[in-house]
């Protein structure tokens, strides 16, 4: 993306809400969702148009789990570790991952492929442990059924 | 749609939505739930869409995609109705055959019915299926029979005759009607619902806000999603009376990012509500107006906090403050603010709806109505029930839930999330309401019941949620910052192998500085994971500390060395 469009996309968002300074977490939600993470300029945009300091977005930005400062990867894996998924067996999962895309939880592959990412629960407890990617859910994963599972992505 | 101006066109409009529907023809109903969509229930939608199509049955047979059954265990679940025909583990393959044999015949087909397991015996009928028999599905119910995407549906089970009664009584008759009732908030804290809304409304200041708290953070807990996903407008009508009540022009729902599905419905909902003049300036004409508002929360457990969820409300971190003023006096922008959460509001209409003293015929002394809990962990029969507060932990383990599978052992029950407790098997007989899972350590926070078996490490499950709150912990106050660090280092070398005789001591004087001196609860509840666990079983700590061993085999201690 172009930084020409970037600044289009986000002045986009920020007219959809009105320039609600209330609405700093849904605005850097949509952001987010347009962008695939959020850039400085991006920040800088939103600080602007809603009037508050630059300090105050960015501290909600890096407060909230959802949001990334770095550019994330095309698949965005989510581990869940919700307590059902956990006594299922959700950490070893979550390990094989890691171990099979050589980076930790929170990283990006080099190829930009996929992030790694946990989350807290889904809800989906039946099926656990849970692994979505984008926003296909895969349930019972095992650590050998989720490296079939991780094939099927590029 | 024309908006509605008066209540009586709200009778004559359901009247005719009832009027063009006819009781006896067959509605084919598919859950869509979060949980049946992960075993694939879209495609099964679909192919019942095609298959319908190809029969050229499509005038005769209704579709309809429903919220959440409950019983996510067996999913894709397919309901036939009138007659309720349930099919389990229903896949793509088996539609053309449900279609010819099922609805075109009337035949049962054995294979997709469910197998009791005390008696292996196959049922046909939903009804009879101990997991749903056994539940008092008052708030939950109706989940089965609507699509969530229609106010029409909604409207034909008798949706918004709560909010009409309510409009046509005094707030005050109102308030009291909640309070006699017994209403407890359901998303943990248990407060009289009735008592909260009284103080909002006499709260002095003309701007008042309501606001829906689903930001269902903890883990293993879904009941409000699944409300909100299969039953949006139960909670905008529990909403709007609310705010009739306490004189509120404005309501916010904040709900989790990480639930796109309830997201999507609620909106919708909002949109549906608004065009039908249920929603938005002169509510079917009483000169009541109210609107509602979506955000998204951004994945922090500590927003399902209430001063916490206002800030972030407000565009602000999501920090929370000491409640020397309560919310009801000064909340979100410093104005009244009254919050309940989700299952709370869909309570409301029933009660307005069908009084105080039948909803108050339900449950225990001090706890009234029912309660979801979602049952989840090593259990058989994985997903929500809705029971009678009062009902006991074993009931609802071995009864509807079919008990621990593989044949393992039942250790632990694990009740109100994170900052809940574990319970051991010798309390198993413990009547479940709000009153007595605090007494014996835990709570009943907004509903998560995770059942553990004879493989499960009690010294990694306390260390599992103190993890999690550690992470969560917003850092505002000390004692929940840096003491939470320290139990979770302390938690750690004890499952590595590496514990210290004294740190059993250690985690016990932790723990009372956090009851102590934490500025919300998320600091001061934090330390029933590991009091509870150390109360129930102190035996495993000593294992892992005294011999290095795991007595589960979960901890890697071998590894550690």
């Amino acid at each position: 993306m172009s930084p020409k469009e970037q600044k289009a996309k986000v002045k986009q968002v920020l007219e959809k809400h009105r320039r609600d300074k209330s609405l700093l977490v849904d605005i850097l939600q949509d952001i987010q969702a347009e962008i695939g993470y959020l850039p400085k300029d991006a920040l800088q945009q939103t600080n602007q148009a809603l009037g508050i300091p630059l300090s105050r977005v960015y501290s909600v930005a890096t407060f909230f789990k959802a949001f990334s400062l770095t550019p994330r990867g095309r698949h965005l894996i989510n581990v869940c570790m919700g307590t059902a998924c956990h006594v299922r067996g959700a950490v070893k999962v979550l390990e094989k991952i890691e171990h099979e895309l050589k980076i930790k939880k929170g990283a990006t592959t080099k190829d930009l492929k996929f992030t790694l990412e946990t989350v807290n629960c889904v809800g989906a407890c039946a099926l656990g442990p849970m692994v979505i990617i984008g926003e296909d859910y895969h349930g019972e994963m095992t650590p050998e059924g989720v490296v079939s599972v991780l094939k099927q992505y590029n | 749609m024309a908006k509605l101006k008066s209540l009586g066109e709200l009778d004559a409009l359901r009247k005719s939505i009832t009027g063009k529907r006819d009781p006896k023809k067959t509605v084919i109903t598919v859950c869509n739930g979060t949980g049946c969509q992960a075993h694939g229930c879209k495609t099964v939608t679909a192919a019942f869409q095609k298959e319908l199509k190809k029969q050229k049955l499509e005038s005769k047979v209704d579709i309809r995609a429903t919220g959440c059954h409950g019983f996510c265990e067996r999913g894709p679940l397919v309901v036939i109705k009138p007659k309720n025909i349930f099919y389990q583990r229903v896949r793509v393959k088996d539609v053309p055959e449900i279609i010819s044999e099922t609805v075109g015949k009337g035949n049962v087909i054995e294979r997709m019915l469910y197998t009791d397991r005390a008696t292996n015996k196959k049922i046909t009928y939903e009804h009879d299926v101990p997991f749903y028999k056994l539940q008092k599905r008052i708030v939950f119910g109706n989940n089965g029979l609507i699509d969530p995407t229609s106010i029409d549906d909604y409207l034909a089970v008798g949706g918004y005759a709560g909010l009409a009664k309510a409009l046509k009584m005094t707030p005050d008759a109102i308030i009291d009607e909640i309070k006699k009732a017994g209403l407890r908030g359901r998303g943990g804290g248990g407060f009289p619902t009735g008592n909260k809304w009284e103080s909002t409304r006499k709260a002095p200041g003309k701007t008042k806000y309501v606001i829906c708290n689903a930001d269902e953070g903890d883990p293993g807990a879904y009941m409000d999603r699944s409300l909100v996903e299969g039953n949006p407008h139960s909670v905008l009508e529990g909403m709007i009376i609310g705010a009739y009540a306490i004189g509120s022009h404005e309501g916010y729902i904040y709900v989790r990012n990480e639930y796109p599905l309830a997201v999507r419905n609620i909106k919708t909902a909002i949109e549906q509500a608004e065009s039908y003049g249920l929603l938005g300036k002169n509510i079917m004409g009483s000169g009541f107006n109210f609107t509602i508002k979506v955000q998204r929360g951004g994945g922090a457990f500590i927003c399902g906090e209430s001063t916490a969820l206002m800030a972030s409300l407000e565009g602000r971190v999501g920090e929370p403050r000491a409640k020397y003023v309560h919310t009801s006096e000064q909340g979100l922008w410093g104005k009244p603010t009254n919050l309940n959460n989700v299952e709370t509001w869909a309570n409301v209409p029933l009660i307005i709806n069908n009084g105080s003293d039948w909803f108050s015929k339900t449950g225990t002394k001090n706890s009234k109505g029912t309660k979801i809990f979602s049952l989840v962990g090593n259990i058989s029969n994985t997903g929500l029930v809705e029971v009678p507060m009062g009902i006991t932990l074993r009931e609802i383990i071995y009864d509807l839930g079919g008990g621990i599978p593989k044949g393992r052992k039942f250790k632990a029950v694990q009740t109100g999330g994170p900052s809940g407790g574990v319970i051991p098997e010798s309390m198993l007989d413990l009547p479940v309401d709000f009153d007595e899972l605090t007494k014996v350590g835990s709570m009943m926070g907004s509903g998560g019941m995770i059942v553990m078996d004879d493989k499960t490490c009690m010294v990694n499950i306390a260390s599992y949620f103190v993890t999690f709150l550690e992470g969560e912990s917003c850092g505002k106050c000390l004692p929940c910052r840096e003491g939470l660090l320290q139990m979770k280092q302390i938690l750690t070398r004890i499952t590595e192998g590496k514990g210290k005789n004294s740190d059993i001591q250690l985690l016990e004087e932790l723990s009372a500085t956090l009851v102590d001196a934490s500025l919300c609860a998320l600091g001061s509840q934090a330390s029933n994971p590991v009091m509870s666990t150390l109360r129930h079983f102190r035996d495993e700590y000593i294992a892992h500390i005294k011999d290095k061993k795991c007595p589960a085999g979960v901890c890697k201690i071998g590894a550690a060395k």
